[in-house]
């Protein structure tokens, strides 16, 4: 180890250098200093090394300590109850992939750590020290993990990465954070941060401040507008999307000269978003030009007539005049005019109709598609759930070319604009109708955990596709999801769902095994969740 | 006896995991999803079916009546001892949600558990009735003693001459000689019987590729396999302490034939290595009464893990007795009065300095011993170059002047995930450290916070 103990040992040290450059050499070459008489060399050797190994062992002493790291910060959250704290370690332990193949009976405990992640932090508690290389090392495989991570990890994470540098990561991850000073009195650090700072150090800044002060960030970015580069520029008024309001109306219209078409259809873009603003009423101008109702057919009908040109106001406005290569300049401008209009243009405009109502109009010359298409754009940047509501349609609706003619993506950004029960409650009805196949994006965007109905309808529709004879696994994407989503309340309602059923005729082969695996994957991994809760939730009464 | 009728906690049941893996995937089954037919009887019986991927479930029986420790049985292929479905049965059992009701032992259960109830009573009643039970004939098992110690002689002998040939031509040329030159010499020892030499010299094998400074270690080790064979040929001159470490290092089988020691032992380690034959389990124990630590030896096949496994951090009520030979800490576990159990016991702690001289004080009883178990008390880990040392905390100066001092870890613990938990624990503040203080350095193998109860495994 160590050093051996000096002043006895002085001549000891140098007889022992003797006896291993004798030994290295052999005997033969060189006589070893004196033994006892009558022993061999080679012997009187061994026996005078035996002595000096015992006597250099037994006279260790330890080391002089190198200098000391810094103390770790203080961490002022409450720990984690113990519980929870080994839960974590076994969430922890598990390496995707291991088992490799069909997933079995045993819960994906990788998948459900983010979730646990979330709830551990919502509950604002410390980590137990020893569980941080594991969740570092966790993180470092999966970028997705680290924002959740490291803010579970804390300062104590971030001190310990400072010492591996297999964890630098954690000292780069997150420099806005700890350097977005928290209160006004801090004006001369931000100031100098802002004008001195790295790119991500000064993106990170705007978008703290701009999350408590809104007002703030635009002074702030309104400052050095002049001075920045373009695609800095772009970065930078990106972040006013949150809390965009119209006092941003000005600076924005000052945007829509900029030198650079992207900086000019940002602005644009973030105008029509404000339905007050004097972008979104000229473009409510150009739009209601476009679009009228004709009395003169058998029933009312929409008819289009599109841009004949996009001048150079509308070019101002945002407006691309060049269309993608395969599309019409037309249809490309009256796409764009459209979904920058403000929606309340259209009641007016079309005979006072509903949403409902204008959706519900027949459209004339094949203009549907592209109208339709504008509206569901607008109606996701402006966040109107009555026309998100209009054109989504009704969730059960079977007719592919009804008002329900948005595409799975479309529809998966409309039910954005939603609630969560209302978003869930059109889900759970697609479903019903519709099956699985489809579901899949849906419910990405649904609020964990689902909803009741949700649940019960994603289940049954499970039930219904093991019915039919088909395998789990052409429904994995869905079963995953439902063992992170599935309220953990819903598991008893799955115990008829695990027994091996009696093989159908038409079935595929040994599908029922299969089946009655994936259901007890999902129980048992939604009874882990519910564990997983109780023991997070736990200390909180004790 | 275990108490009957009382029901674990997770812990308890988690501690009984042969390895992470097992404690991993005993927890996914420890839901009541795969499990049907469970019950338990207020005998400290528990059984359940569990559904696998195949088509008929396994059959899983824990006992955990009996002054041994639980017992367990189970229809399923693992090799791992107890399995996952025992640990998964008795987490469920645990929950205590009623997912495992009292009641009979069915059919496939009844008769496994009877037995051994059986075999518990019988082995009982034996050791109270015939306490001098053992060989039947002593006049011939010293004679089959004598044979062997004239075989370890001729072998002694042997590689004594094999050590003198090989320091007449010198070290350097072990470099290149490779294994094969220890591997016949070890197993000429086999031959005669001496399994202690035996490893010696297999492991004098391995040092000319162990990196720099390497002939310094293999002069140390052939010094002291010449030590041991002297030690063997001069016994009967030996003090009876020193003779019996010489018997058991050559490998001699020895039986702990120390009084039994009841106390309550504190688990303070538990770790495994495994070579290509045999997995070796080392359990350390810190008495509460006697102060005395004690080392538990279990052994399993290749890939199989031990039999015995205790929670490290609980402390547990039983008998402990010594194996021969002055200052060994090696001991066995006799009867267990009462289940594992949440403790406050400590073992105190040293300074670096004392912990160093302890080791060399060891090594007066036992010049071959290569580290001895030590608690460090208020250690900081602290970084140095490529290596990290436990440094004493020097907040607590009062006037000792080795309070800046440290001792480095071994090459092994620096390479271990527990060095990163020990590290994470201290936060640079002092810990406490319990490990194996040695020439090579000090291996942490479990630490806790100051002023904190709970303990951390670092191995």
């Amino acid at each position: 180890m160590i050093r051996n103990s000096t002043p006895p040992e002085a001549p000891a040290t140098g007889a022992w250098e003797e006896l291993v450059t004798t030994a290295l050499l052999g005997t033969d070459r060189r006589t070893p200093p004196a033994g006892a008489p009558g022993r061999a060399a080679p012997v009187a050797l061994l026996d005078a090394a035996a002595v000096q190994t015992v006597r250099r062992r037994a006279g260790l002493r330890p080391a002089p300590a190198a200098r000391r790291p810094e103390p770790a910060p203080k961490d002022p959250r409450p720990p984690l109850p113990a519980a929870a704290g080994r839960r974590l370690a076994m969430l922890l332990a598990d390496r995707p992939g291991t088992a490799g193949g069909r997933r079995g009976t045993a819960p994906d405990l990788m998948e459900l750590l983010p979730q646990w992640l979330a709830a551990a932090n919502a509950h604002g508690y410390a980590p137990p020290p020893e569980a941080l290389p594991a969740l570092l090392d966790a993180a470092r495989g999966r970028t997705d993990l680290r924002p959740a991570a490291l803010a579970f990890g804390g300062p104590r994470a971030r001190w310990l990465a400072g010492l591996n540098p297999d964890w630098r990561f954690a000292l780069r991850a997150a420099p806005g954070a700890a350097a977005a000073p928290a209160g006004s009195e801090d004006a001369g650090r931000v100031r100098r941060l802002w004008e001195e700072g790295l790119f991500a150090e000064r993106v990170a800044l705007l978008a703290s401040i701009r999350s408590r002060t809104p007002a703030a960030a635009r002074e702030l970015l309104s400052g050095s507008w002049a001075t920045e580069r373009a695609e800095d520029r772009l970065m930078f008024l990106d972040s006013l999307r949150t809390g965009l309001s119209p006092d941003d109306e000005a600076f924005l219209e000052e945007a829509l000269a900029d030198r650079s078409r992207n900086v000019r259809s940002t602005a644009a873009e973030l105008l029509s978003a404000l339905p007050g603003s004097a972008l979104a009423s000229r473009m409510s101008g150009r739009a209601r030009s476009c679009v009228a109702v004709d009395h003169t057919r058998g029933t009312p009908t929409l008819v289009v007539e599109a841009p004949h040109e996009c001048d150079s106001a509308m070019e101002r406005d945002g407006i691309v005049p060049k269309a993608p290569a395969g599309r019409g300049e037309r249809s490309w401008w009256l796409g764009q005019l459209v979904e920058a209009a403000p929606l309340a243009t259209w009641p007016g405009r079309l005979g006072g109709r509903t949403p409902r109502e204008i959706v519900a109009l027949p459209v004339a010359d094949g203009w549907q598609g592209e109208l339709h298409a504008a509206w569901c754009r607008a109606a996701v940047r402006q966040r109107d759930a009555q026309w998100a509501r209009a054109l989504l349609g009704p969730s059960a609706a079977s007719d592919a070319g009804g008002p329900g003619a948005v595409s799975l993506a479309e529809r998966a950004k409309l039910l954005g604009t939603l609630d969560a029960a209302e978003r869930a409650d059109w889900v759970a009805g697609f479903i019903a109708a519709h099956g699985l196949p489809e579901a899949f994006q849906l419910l990405g965007v649904c609020a964990v955990p689902w909803a009741a109905p949700l649940g019960r309808a994603v289940v049954d529709a499970l039930n219904i596709a093991r019915d039919a004879g088909s395998y789990p696994w052409s429904f994995s994407g869905v079963m995953g999801l439902a063992e992170r989503c599935l309220d953990p309340a819903e598991a008893s309602r799955l115990d008829g769902l695990l027994a091996v059923p009696d093989e159908a005729e038409d079935a595929s082969p040994g599908a029922g095994g299969y089946w009655a695996e994936a259901f007890q994957r999902l129980v048992t991994t939604l009874r882990l969740r519910s564990a997983m809760a109780g023991e997070l939730e736990a200390a909180r009464a004790g | 006896m275990t108490q009957q009728g009382v029901r674990w906690s997770a812990d308890q049941v988690l501690s009984l995991a042969p390895d992470a893996a097992s404690r991993k995937a005993g927890s996914k089954l420890g839901a009541a999803g795969p499990w049907s037919e469970a019950g338990c009887s207020d005998e400290g019986a528990v059984w359940g079916l569990c559904k696998g991927s195949g088509g008929r479930p396994y059959q899983t029986v824990v006992d955990l009546a009996g002054g041994a420790g639980p017992a367990y049985k189970c229809s399923c292929p693992s090799r791992k001892f107890p399995c996952k479905h025992a640990l998964g049965l008795l987490l469920l059992w645990t929950g205590d949600d009623g997912a495992v009701p009292s009641g009979q032992a069915p059919d496939w259960a009844g008769p496994w558990l009877a037995a051994r109830g059986e075999r518990t009573a019988r082995k009982r009643s034996e050791g109270a009735a015939d306490p001098a039970s053992g060989s039947a004939d002593p006049r011939a098992a010293l004679r089959r003693a004598e044979r062997r110690a004239e075989r370890i002689t001729a072998g002694v002998t042997e590689l004594e001459q094999r050590l003198a040939d090989l320091l007449r031509g010198g070290l350097a040329p072990a470099e290149q000689a490779g294994y094969g030159l220890w591997e016949e010499t070890a197993a000429r020892m086999v031959d005669a019987q001496a399994p202690g030499l035996a490893g010696r010299v297999r492991e004098l094998g391995a040092v000319p590729s162990s990196g720099p400074g390497w002939p310094v270690r293999l002069l140390e080790e052939c010094a002291l396999l010449h030590l041991l064979g002297q030690g063997w040929l001069g016994r009967e001159r030996l003090p009876e302490g020193l003779s019996a470490t010489v018997r058991s290092r050559v490998g001699l089988p020895v039986s702990a034939e120390g009084p039994a020691v009841r106390d309550r032992w504190l688990v303070l380690a538990q770790y495994d290595t495994a070579d290509a034959r045999l997995t070796t389990r080392r359990i350390w124990l810190h008495g509460a009464g006697s102060g005395r630590t004690a080392l538990l030896l279990s052994y399993g096949a290749a890939g199989r893990a031990p039999e015995l496994a205790l929670p490290v951090g609980q402390a547990l009520e039983a008998e402990v007795s010594s194996h021969p030979g002055a200052g060994q800490p090696r001991a066995v576990l006799g009867e267990r009065f009462a289940s594992p159990a949440p403790t406050r016991i400590r073992p105190p702690g040293v300074t670096t300095a004392q912990a160093a001289a302890r080791y060399g004080a060891a090594l007066r009883d036992d010049p071959w011993l290569e580290s001895v178990p030590v608690t460090l008390r208020e250690v900081v880990p602290v970084p140095d170059g490529e290596s990290w040392q436990l440094a004493d905390a020097t907040s607590d100066a009062t006037s000792d002047a080795t309070s800046d001092s440290a001792l480095p870890l071994t090459r092994a613990a620096r390479t271990r995930p527990g060095l990163w938990r020990l590290v994470a624990l201290s936060g640079g503040a002092p810990v406490t450290v319990f490990g194996e203080c040695g020439h090579r350095g000090f291996t942490p193998l479990t630490a806790w916070p100051r002023g904190e109860e709970k303990m951390v495994t670092l191995c």
